[in-house]
């Protein structure tokens, strides 16, 4: 699938690592030093209230923006270490937003994620449209390829930029809230396709606001509090009811039906 | 969009075909009548009176209003991106205001017409590094901060031209609003602005698909690997650029450089590979076209053709917008 070789050491390194990151934005401080790792076909999931910063930590790992303190590696190196376009075929992020000022057609801006396999004087050829309609498949839009994305529901364009994201065949990919507008069953739908590409040794790294959608698919949590603490580790460890009592500032009790954990607001 | 290699035959052969069809009215049509077999004689080096008219005043300016109009709706196609603002169009941000300014000094002081070329063309470079510095002032380069700083720019260079308006002669306030409304009849020397199209046209197409994405939002355009600082900046220059050639040959045309490039996008969508220089061709052509008639239709008579590219700008795109309900 990858065209281009990638840098020798991005193979077998982990395809994520934050060393002693810290984050501060203006005077306040974000996160503590914290240090993770994520392997091949693992999900870590960022958890946190409004403003504690998940944003800003998944811009970091994405490497849209410079760590305050410590640093990030994708696949083994620093951001610096990899040109643009290498480093947005390794990895591809979903934004909370869409901007969709001009209108365009559904498989358009699916293509978009094409972007970076293609060289400078290229064009987008069968096989990616084949891969672009085959990840519009993927989200459940087959057939909606010509409709003008601003014609769509706010879960269609959801699933779009998922789609986009698909087209990019990452090996790791970095979301923003990827359930924002979507109903339940494409939330199920959309994380067990999630779920599928870390079983194919993908890496996935989201920001979720349903603990126990959490509880249910991540592998590593990081949970912030939105004043400067930070939690990260295993989901077991991080998933206590007092912990996520304190970031989110209200008591939960943690119950347990048929191995299945979930948290519920007293 | 995967190519459509047919289509986008059919629409290169139209446009040749139309650019062509302009070209040859523009040396067809005027107060001297001449045969159009005299006219392919003389553009092919013929002599004669009529083979002069052809060659010292026919073809320099339809040459120049075809390339001007292809800057301008370049470099408006360029803007909007830039800006990722469909009300953006090559003046926004102050370019046409500082040339204002320059060619207008030139007028008032009775300079000729080279100096006052010369004017128009430094005021555009001055205001263009004026918004650059003032809106690249603390390292940040926001498209809102642009933006804005162009706008105050051109509104600060607007109040400038109303002030020379008020104070000039009364001889000179029919050339001052000439040039304000924008005036081919001066347009002699297109050599360099064809070489400065060709240049533009060299320096976007490689970077098309790039512009696509940057349309998108500049995180989603670093996401997918776009140097978008970089990027940003030599589109700044460039349509800047480009604007200040175009205006210093023909005044602040309006409409030419906003309305094309939405023509296009109406027509064939907003892949900017295709786009960007499909409306450098049909700028060419609607600016031909406009000033063939504003020279024609009152002669001797002869109308600034910024008026005609509106008048028959306003109509063909109100059409097309009532026809695509998106």
């Amino acid at each position: 699938m990858d065209r281009h070789a990638l840098p020798a050491r991005a193979s077998v390194a982990p395809l994520l690592e934050a060393e002693g990151l810290a984050l501060k934005v203006g005077e306040r401080w974000l996160c503590c030093e914290f240090s993770l790792e994520l392997a091949p076909g693992e999900c870590l999931v960022l958890l946190g209230p409004n403003g504690a910063g998940k944003t800003t930590l998944l811009h970091t790992l994405a490497g849209l923006r410079e760590p305050s303190v410590g640093a990030v590696r994708l696949g083994g190196l620093p951001y610096s270490g990899w040109s643009m376009p290498e480093a947005a075929r390794f990895r591809a992020v979903l934004l909370q937003q869409q901007p969709d000022h001009f209108a365009a057609s559904v498989i358009e801006t699916v293509l978009i994620g094409r972007h970076p396999h293609l060289g400078r004087w290229g064009w987008e050829g069968v096989e990616d449209e084949r891969i672009a309609r085959a990840a519009l498949a993927d989200v459940g839009l087959a057939g909606f390829e010509q409709r003008d994305v601003l014609t769509l529901s706010g879960g269609e364009r959801q699933r779009v930029a998922v789609a986009a994201l698909l087209a990019q065949s990452p090996r790791l990919l970095l979301l923003d809230e990827p359930l924002n507008h979507l109903d339940l069953r494409y939330q199920i739908a959309v994380l067990e396709l999630f779920r599928r590409m870390t079983g194919e040794g993908r890496g996935v790294v989201m920001v979720l606001h349903d603990i126990n959608l959490a509880a249910r698919y991540a592998d590593h949590i990081i949970l912030l509090d939105g004043r400067g603490g930070v939690l990260a580790g295993d989901r077991d460890t991080v998933l206590q009811a007092d912990c996520l009592s304190h970031a989110f500032g209200h008591p939960l009790r943690r119950f347990e039906f048929e191995g299945r954990v979930s948290f519920i607001p007293e | 969009m995967p190519v459509r290699i047919g289509r986008l035959l059919v629409v290169a052969l139209a446009l040749a075909l139309a650019g062509l069809m302009a070209l040859a009215w523009a040396l067809l049509a005027g107060s001297v009548q001449v045969a159009p077999a005299d006219v392919l004689a003389a553009v092919l080096g013929g002599d004669g009176m009529a083979a002069n008219v052809i060659r010292e005043l026919r073809l320099p300016r339809a040459v120049a209003t075809f390339v001007c109009g292809g800057l301008l709706a370049l470099a408006g196609g360029v803007m909007q991106v830039l800006l990722r603002n469909p009300l953006a169009d090559p003046y926004i941000l102050g370019v046409s205001g500082g040339a204002a300014v320059g060619a207008l000094a030139g007028i008032s002081l009775g300079l000729a017409a080279a100096w006052v070329d010369a004017g128009a063309f430094a005021g555009a470079l001055a205001a263009m590094f004026m918004v650059f510095g003032l809106a690249h002032g603390d390292g940040s380069w926001t498209q809102t901060r642009l933006l804005l700083t162009g706008v105050i720019v051109a509104a600060g260079c607007g109040a400038a031209v109303t002030l020379m308006l008020a104070l000039a002669p009364d001889t000179r306030v029919q050339s001052m609003l000439f040039w304000l409304m924008g005036d081919a009849s001066g347009a002699s020397r297109p050599w360099a602005a064809l070489i400065m199209l060709l240049g533009g046209l060299a320096a976007v197409l490689p970077v098309a698909r790039d512009l696509n994405v940057l349309a998108r939002g500049e995180l989603s355009a670093r996401a997918l690997g776009v140097n978008v600082r970089r990027l940003r900046l030599g589109l700044y220059v460039l349509a800047s650029l480009l604007t200040a050639v175009a205006v210093t040959q023909v005044g602040s045309v309006g409409f030419v450089g906003l309305v094309v490039p939405h023509l296009v996008r109406l027509a064939l969508g907003n892949d900017q590979r295709v786009l960007l220089p499909t409306a450098a061709v049909a700028g060419g052509i609607l600016l031909t076209v406009a000033d063939t008639l504003a020279r024609t239709v009152m002669a001797p008579q002869q109308l600034p053709v910024g008026v005609l590219t509106a008048l028959i700008g306003v109509p063909v795109f109100l059409f097309l917008l009532a026809r695509h309900p998106r």
